[in-house]
């Protein structure tokens, strides 16, 4: 009966603590938060731009929602069998249903213009500052720098019984998306194995990874910090295991980071495994699915 | 008339012929022995019973699927499922099963063959003995999805995408023997849809134009339709599937010159008209529920009928709204999500319509209503929560996560399913005889309906925060919302037990109830035939004014 009752500990200590500010993060990490109700906060302009339309989107349809209850409420109150013995047998009003197909169509209307403004401007990298490509694996994320040298790093979660205090668990990784704060960056998915999908909700982004083909994403961090997303597409046994962790850094700290890279890469042999690599994978079962 | 069953072994001679109506009243009917009438049945009502038992196994199975879900989600790290790839092929396990092995049996297979005829004034159903083989297709289907469960070998959602299901990454006879039982399941559906389009085009009674047919009808003609016209292309798609993974071919694998995102164009365009073929049915159970129970004719019937055709046909013309995120082109997107708002429309009129029957009727709260007026507030909110979904811009951070399980759970775990539900407790009666206990009935719906919101609703947040769908585990953060839908889903697993009960107590009832029990409100013909209907309904066909 341990395994339960530490677990229940554990979680009451999870949802609890936050509360208390007793969990430490490190300076500004965008992390999920318990009892979240709402996005989590932009900290990019395509982010911002979402949830401004989400804001738009969500006082309409929760007017439509309380007023349809508050229709429903109102007939079982007042048309229920004791108050109104004798039925209508009323079934045509021409105006009503003009007027329940057009109001519909004039809210849509409403909500589609910004929505097709925001689709188009999230679609492409404009004046992109770099590229990253970042390729999706079974199960780590590989992030190649064309434009700084070709550096690569392997990005893995951290296991449990490697956290380290502070770390958050299924969201910290051995090597970081390190990328210039404030700068464009055009993201090139593609994937070695199955379809993977890169996602970081406080900034907005998301596309999936799919071998065969490249996909453009927009990335780009206001602030300095750590942003926190993980695989959104199936891809097997460790889908859940792969996350994603963004370090947005001064111009200054990222020629440092990149010089520091490049000279990690031309000390290995071959160049492309810079950083620690596969040292972490366990199951040789891990590698076959 | 058409040639009648040949399941029967005694003419029926000269005795068959009562009344108006026509039907055996007295039950002198002479029903075939066990193995001839189960297994060999040419009736309508006994295949739409083996559907209707079949559906409340595979809904029993895909539930048990469920709960188990949410007890490994219920704390962080937890291990009750012991591997991502078990947890995989559960969470594809439970999908298949609820779609295909309960969902649609249900309201298709069920309601749909024991109510068509009957509403139509027709014998029985066009093709008896294909309607037959359209049953016995299912259970053979059930089989090797269960082998693919207990393989754990089909780990790649109900989506089925490759390169995931390919023979790379999903070796294993299991994942071939799931994809096998789709075809199936889909060759079960499109005889069935065969069989109901021409039974109900060229068999309804004298009288009866396709204006003066009632919405359950309808709603199943639709579906019909939707099913002859999508499930071949999902046949072709799990066939392609299927060569790539035995026969080496190379359609989904880009190594090969192919493209996994062909597959997505191809199971989507089935996909989407798919949640449709789930709903319409339910559409047309809460006309006549909400019909009779405020004993007001439906509001706006042609209305009704157009929203369904309209919402049948833009359903094909939608699917890539489930690809934003796999790179098809922005002005793709832009018409795909133009044309996705465009389906709120007639919906939205459904919803209004059956608010204005309600208005001015003289409504009765029995079990059947409940669940009707619970749909309405359920597929609102899921409605709702769908135009979020259709915008892609939004989509770009919700797309995979909770918000779309919570999504399309409200429209068709809490809006199919309470229509299945209040399908049964108004035709139950009808069916069998004995009336269900109205005191457990409506435990059962005030326990579903806090459960499955409680399990569903928090499930908004998670999507809005963040966590993806599909995960056994998830970041500490999310914890507590997940704790309070695994509450919610005991809560619904035991409501399902009174389910159960209210089964049970009303088989074994000693009461029987009368043709028509719902009085003045019901006024389609089933209601003028004996409950249950005799074995052979209709030989004389009754005349409609």
């Amino acid at each position: 009966m341990q395994l339960p009752k530490r677990r229940f500990a554990v979680w009451c200590l999870t949802v609890i603590s936050p509360l208390l500010g007793l969990a430490s993060h490190p300076a500004l990490a965008q992390v999920p938060r318990p009892w979240e109700m709402d996005m989590q906060p932009a900290f990019s302009p395509m982010k911002q731009a979402i949830i401004d339309l989400h804001n738009l989107v969500l006082v309409l349809i929760t007017i439509i929602t309380l007023f349809v209850g508050a229709l429903l409420a109102w007939v079982c109150i007042r048309y229920n069998e004791k108050r109104n013995p004798v039925p209508s047998q009323t079934s045509h009003h021409t105006g009503l249903e003009i007027a329940w197909s057009v109001i519909p169509v004039l809210i849509l209307v409403v909500m589609a213009i910004p929505s097709f403004r925001l689709i188009y401007y999230l679609d492409r990298t404009p004046d992109p500052d770099m590229t990253i490509k970042v390729t999706g694996h079974q199960w780590y994320w590989e992030y190649s720098y064309p434009d700084n040298g070709n550096v690569d790093v392997e990005s893995r979660y951290i296991p449990d019984e490697d956290l380290k205090p502070g770390q958050l668990r299924l969201l910290d990784v051995d090597n970081q998306l390190v990328i210039p704060v404030g700068k464009k960056i055009r993201i090139l998915t593609t994937s070695a194995d199955v379809i993977h999908a890169f996602f970081v909700p406080s900034l907005g982004s998301q596309r999936y990874a799919i071998p065969g083909r490249t996909i453009e994403l927009w990335l780009e961090a206001d602030k300095p910090g750590v942003y926190y997303g993980e695989c959104n597409q199936i891809c097997g046994q460790n889908h859940s295991k792969m996350p994603i962790a963004v370090h947005a850094v001064t111009d200054a700290e990222f020629k440092t980071w990149i010089e520091q890279a490049k000279k990690a890469a031309g000390a290995s042999p071959s160049g492309q495994h810079n950083m620690v690599a596969a040292a972490e994978r366990t199951d040789p079962g891990d590698i076959q699915r | 008339m058409a040639e009648l069953t040949h399941g029967d072994d005694h003419g029926h001679g000269g005795h068959d012929a009562h009344g108006a109506y026509g039907h055996d009243a007295h039950g002198h009917d002479h029903k075939p022995g066990f193995v001839q009438r189960w297994l060999f049945s040419t009736n309508h009502k006994d295949i739409g019973t083996l559907y209707l038992i079949f559906a409340v196994i595979g809904g029993t199975l895909g539930g048990t699927l469920s709960e188990i879900m949410r007890a490994q989600l219920q704390f962080p790290n937890n291990h009750i499922v012991t591997s991502g790839q078990e947890w995989n092929t559960i969470i594809t396990s439970h999908g298949l099963l609820m779609i295909f092995f309960s969902v649609m049996p249900a309201l298709i297979g069920g309601f749909g063959n024991w109510f068509i005829p009957l509403m139509i004034g027709a014998p029985d159903m066009a093709f008896p003995r294909l309607n037959n083989i359209s049953f016995w297709l299912l259970p053979p289907a059930f089989l090797l999805i269960c082998i693919g469960l207990f393989m754990g070998e089909s780990g790649s959602g109900w989506t089925l995408y490759p390169p995931l299901s390919n023979q790379n990454f999903e070796p294993g006879m299991g994942m071939d023997c799931t994809l096998f039982a789709l075809h199936l399941a889909g060759a079960s559906s499109i005889l069935g849809a065969m069989n109901f389009i021409t039974t109900i085009f060229n068999m309804r009674a004298p009288g009866m134009t396709l204006h003066k047919m009632p919405l359950f009808v309808w709603s199943e003609l639709v579906t019909a339709f939707l099913l002859v016209l999508s499930i071949p292309v999902l046949a072709g798609a799990i066939t392609m599937l299927i060569c790539d993974r035995n026969f080496g071919t190379a359609f989904f694998d880009p190594s090969g010159g192919g493209d996994p995102v062909l597959f997505q164009h191809l199971f989507w365009f089935f996909g989407h008209p798919e949640v449709y073929i789930m709903i319409l049915p339910g559409f047309g159970i809460i006309s006549h529920v909400i019909s009779t129970f405020s004993k007001k004719p439906i509001f706006g019937y042609l209305g009704m009928v157009y929203a369904m055709v309209a919402i049948g046909v833009v359903g094909f013309v939608v699917w890539a709204h489930h690809m934003y995120m796999s790179g098809i082109d922005v002005d793709t997107r832009a018409y795909f999500m133009g044309a996705t708002l465009v389906i709120a429309v007639p919906t939205g009129v459904k919803i209004f319509s059956w608010i204005a029957t309600m208005w001015g009727g003289s409504i009765r709260f029995d079990t059947p209503m409940l669940w009707a007026i619970g749909f309405l507030f359920v597929f609102t909110l899921g409605g709702v929560t769908g135009v979020v979904c259709a915008n892609a811009g939004i989509d770009e951070v919700i797309h995979n996560t909770y918000y779309i399980v919570a999504h399309f759970h409200y429209v068709l775990s809490l809006g199919a399913v309470f229509s299945i539900f209040c399908g049964f407790y108004y035709w139950i009666g009808k069916m069998s005889g004995h009336p269900y206990p109205e005191f457990w009935g409506r435990v059962h719906f005030w326990m579903t309906f806090v459960g499955v919101n409680l399990v569903f609703f928090p499930q908004h947040f998670l999507g809005l925060a963040g966590m993806p769908r599909r995960y056994p585990d998830y970041p500490d953060a999310f914890a507590g919302w997940n704790y309070v839908s695994s509450m919610g889903a005991y809560l619904s697993g035991a409501a399902f037990l009174v389910f159960l009960y209210v089964c049970f107590k009303t088989f074994t009832s000693k009461e029987h109830v009368a043709d028509n029990y719902w009085g003045e409100g019901a006024t389609t013909l089933e209601w003028t035939q004996t409950s249950p209907p005799a074995f052979h309904t209709w030989l004389e066909l009754p005349r409609i004014k």
